[in-house]
């Protein structure tokens, strides 16, 4: 009777403790955006700009949440060395990019550059789709039935012998993108600084998430892979090539997060060997953030962790007063995880998982 | 006589005939900071190729922890030398956080380092706390580096409203701070004193905030690639044009310039005044770049001074057996560090005081120009001040 009582108590106490920190949290929110909104220190221009640094940041963020979301959809799996597969993407852009600058081709007018983006987008995605399939073969593969923590170590193993591979391979130090002086001029349009990397970067992501969306839903492997997904043994009842669907998962995952580091390696300039690291655990937050395991989520995930990212610590924290807010940005970005995940714990968009697989 | 092996406060290392004397490096050896550490280690190198790896007919082994330019790498650093019982002393680390994570394991070992690169204040503060006892340093404090920012601000660029940013290191959070205090008390006003963090690509959010302000002078006295950032982005950012750029020596290295790319011909970096070293400084350079396209960054001397220092200090207090083996004290040797006066190093004259301060404190501003952008030579030719 007591140990009930006291049971009965704690729950009451974690309740209301939950309570309090959503109250806390929307209290933070509303209070420091209407200050913040009503002080006039900036104008619709800063908004409007960061607004769309946060979209720029949130593409790319998606295109590796993407990877994650597949994945995880079809293996249960978490792959902890997507960042990586990324990071490789991005070196593999690179190379190709400074061929590319070193002919003169990259650096010849607008078509000559859009065409040079492409092919280094393309150098890339084939960078880590074969980096991702090796490590599908050799990392993932002969775990498949073991138990689920096994593969994540072996992930967590692959992210490291990646990361140091490219490190043995290239050395410690910073790798610079060439610029391409055209991208870098503003886009013509009212209120917005935004140039033509930025626009670039957006349609791309837009129309290879687009593109993927069509090929899960509408095309014979897509439909193969969302029944493995469902369920692996009906799936191979039914006479689909469960392995293949997985290779053919792991590949297009790691084309988007390859053509992801060529963007980035095109935006931010810089890469080295640790690039994939951070991206790689935002991205992975954006994907729960979206629900994972589902495509449309990791991508709304990706955007909304961008905003966040982008205009939490000004619309927050600016009209606290809280000093140099920007140092709190990851901060903001975990604690609107953990929201998102007390009111929706299946993520923005629920997670599309059967309930005999979860 | 029979021969009786020294004693000593903390503990005796004895290296053996055919058993080499052993030194480490600790400083940041991987990520984008890299150029730091290296730079700094093979200063190290350059001091003991003058003494061919030999000591007292004993072969001297050089090893390197990469404390990540982290206090938590220095903090697993730390942890890993104090426990090596044939250490005798050490040269680092690079990043004043690594000297947060580890230097109380080293201190308790009754190791000593002597950093090369370190400019944080507190480090050598006199109320520093007791596991600073084994630390001291040859590089500059940033009380003097801050503040020779903030003079040359208003004196030469004539600026009266500066922001700052920081990227949450203990070295940028006090140089800022030094700078802000300074720039202050010669009349400036400060508009933001903003931060990002160290894995953040896009600065652009911040740097729109920065501008919101409307300073005349921004100063981000951080490390290479998040100094690259700012300087790409900054000029892409509505309302920062014309607005003068600065960094300091966290970024005075050729890596930067490739981070930064064109976009940092104009601005300005504050570093160690080489035009000042002594006549000794030609001579090491010919050494140090042995092997290396350029120099690397801005602390390569004062890690050859630091490692003379050592061992200078090591004479006084190694004593030699009848069969070779040589016995070093670590308290002694400790004490013999900071009773070096009048050192001769290619830095200056170097004296170490009784809170770690060894170093010179001559700082000199650089402006960066096209013979470092797209001639790609560095470091650049000279100061632009004083």
């Amino acid at each position: 009777m007591y140990t009930r009582l006291v049971d009965r108590l704690t729950d009451l106490a974690i309740a209301a403790f939950l309570w309090g920190l959503r109250l806390a949290v929307v209290a933070v929110v509303v209070v420091g955006s209407f200050l913040t909104l009503t002080s006039g220190k900036y104008q619709t221009e800063t908004w409007a700009d960061l607004i769309s640094f946060g979209l720029v940041l949130g593409c790319i963020y998606a295109l590796i949440a993407l990877g994650y979301t597949m994945v995880y959809g079809i293996l249960r799996m978490i792959n902890f060395a997507h960042g990586e597969i990324f990071m490789c993407g991005a070196f593999g852009g690179y190379f190709a990019a400074t061929a590319l600058g070193r002919s003169g081709f990259l650096h010849a007018g607008p078509l000559n550059a859009l065409i040079s983006v492409a092919l280094i987008m393309l150098v890339a995605a084939t960078v880590s789709t074969s980096v991702a399939l090796l490590v599908e073969r050799i990392a993932y593969r002969p775990l498949r039935s073991a138990p689920r923590l096994v593969p994540l170590i072996s992930a967590i193993g692959a992210s490291f012998f990646l990361q140091y591979s490219v490190k043995g391979l290239f050395g410690p130090g910073i790798y610079a993108y060439p610029d391409v002086a055209v991208l870098k001029e503003v886009v013509p349009v009212p209120l917005l600084h935004v140039r033509w990397m930025d626009l670039l970067v957006i349609l791309a992501a837009v129309a290879m998430m687009a593109g993927l969306y069509f090929f899960v839903m509408r095309t014979k492997i897509g439909t193969a892979i969302r029944a493995v997904s469902e369920d692996q043994s009906t799936a191979a009842l039914m006479g689909i090539d469960v392995n293949r669907a997985i290779v053919t998962t792991f590949a297009v995952g790691a084309a988007m997060a390859g053509a992801a580091g060529a963007l980035y390696g095109l935006k931010f300039s810089t890469i080295n060997f640790f690039s994939g690291f951070y991206p790689g655990i935002k991205a992975f937050t954006a994907a729960v953030l979206g629900g994972i395991g589902n495509v449309p989520g990791a991508m709304l995930g990706g955007l909304f962790l961008g905003q966040v990212e982008s205009l939490g610590p000004t619309l927050f924290l600016d009209g606290l007063e809280v000093p140099a807010p920007n140092q709190l940005k990851d901060a903001i970005a975990f604690i609107m995880l953990v929201m998102v995940l007390i009111f929706r714990p299946s993520g923005l968009l629920g997670e599309r998982i059967t309930r005999q697989r979860a | 006589m029979a021969f009786t092996p020294p004693t000593d406060g903390f503990r005796v290392v004895e290296i053996k005939p055919g058993e080499p004397l052993h030194i480490a490096f600790w400083g940041v050896l991987s990520s984008a900071d890299v150029t730091l550490g290296e730079d700094s280690r093979r200063g190290v190198q350059v001091a003991l190729e003058d003494r061919d790896y030999k000591y007292k007919g004993h072969d001297i082994l050089l090893t390197s922890e990469d404390g990540q330019c982290l206090p938590a790498g220095g903090s697993v650093v730390g942890a890993k030398l104090a426990a090596d019982p044939t250490l005798v002393g050490l040269i680092g680390s690079s990043c004043s956080d690594e000297t947060v994570g580890g230097i109380k394991a080293i201190s308790d070992a009754g190791l000593t380092t002597i950093s090369p690169s370190n400019t944080r204040p507190a480090l050598t503060d006199p109320a520093r706390g007791p596991e600073f006892a084994g630390y001291l340093r040859t590089a500059h404090s940033d009380a003097f580096q801050g503040k020779a920012v903030a003079e040359f601000a208003t004196s030469v660029l004539k600026v009266t409203t500066a922001a700052t940013i920081h990227d949450g290191s203990s070295y940028a959070q006090a140089l800022q701070q030094v700078f802000v205090d300074n720039f202050t008390a010669l009349g400036g006003t400060i508009t933001i004193q903003e931060s990002v963090t160290k894995d953040q690509p896009d600065m652009k959010s911040v740097l729109t905030r920065v501008a919101a302000t409307k300073p005349q002078f921004l100063y981000y006295p951080i490390f290479i690639a998040s100094g690259g950032l700012i300087t790409r982005q900054a000029p892409e950012v509505a309302g920062l044009a014309g607005v003068v750029l600065m960094g300091s020596d966290g970024m005075f290295s050729p890596d930067f310039i490739k981070a930064a790319g064109t976009a940092a011909k104009g601005m300005y970096l504050s570093s160690p005044d080489f035009s000042k070293f002594q006549a000794g400084y030609a001579a090491f350079l010919e050494k140090y770049k042995k092997g290396l396209t350029v120099v690397l960054s801005a602390f390569h001397a004062h890690a050859y001074d630091a490692t003379n220092i050592l061992f200078a200090a090591l004479d006084k207090v190694v004593v030699e057996g009848p069969d070779g083996t040589l016995y070093v004290p670590l308290k002694a040797l400790r004490d013999a560090i900071y009773a070096t006066k009048d050192f001769p190093g290619v830095t200056g004259t170097l004296s170490c005081n009784a809170s770690g301060d060894c170093g010179a404190p001559l700082i000199a501003v650089y402006q960066i120009t096209e013979r470092e952008t797209v001639e790609l030579k560095w470091p650049p030719e000279k100061p632009v001040w004083p």
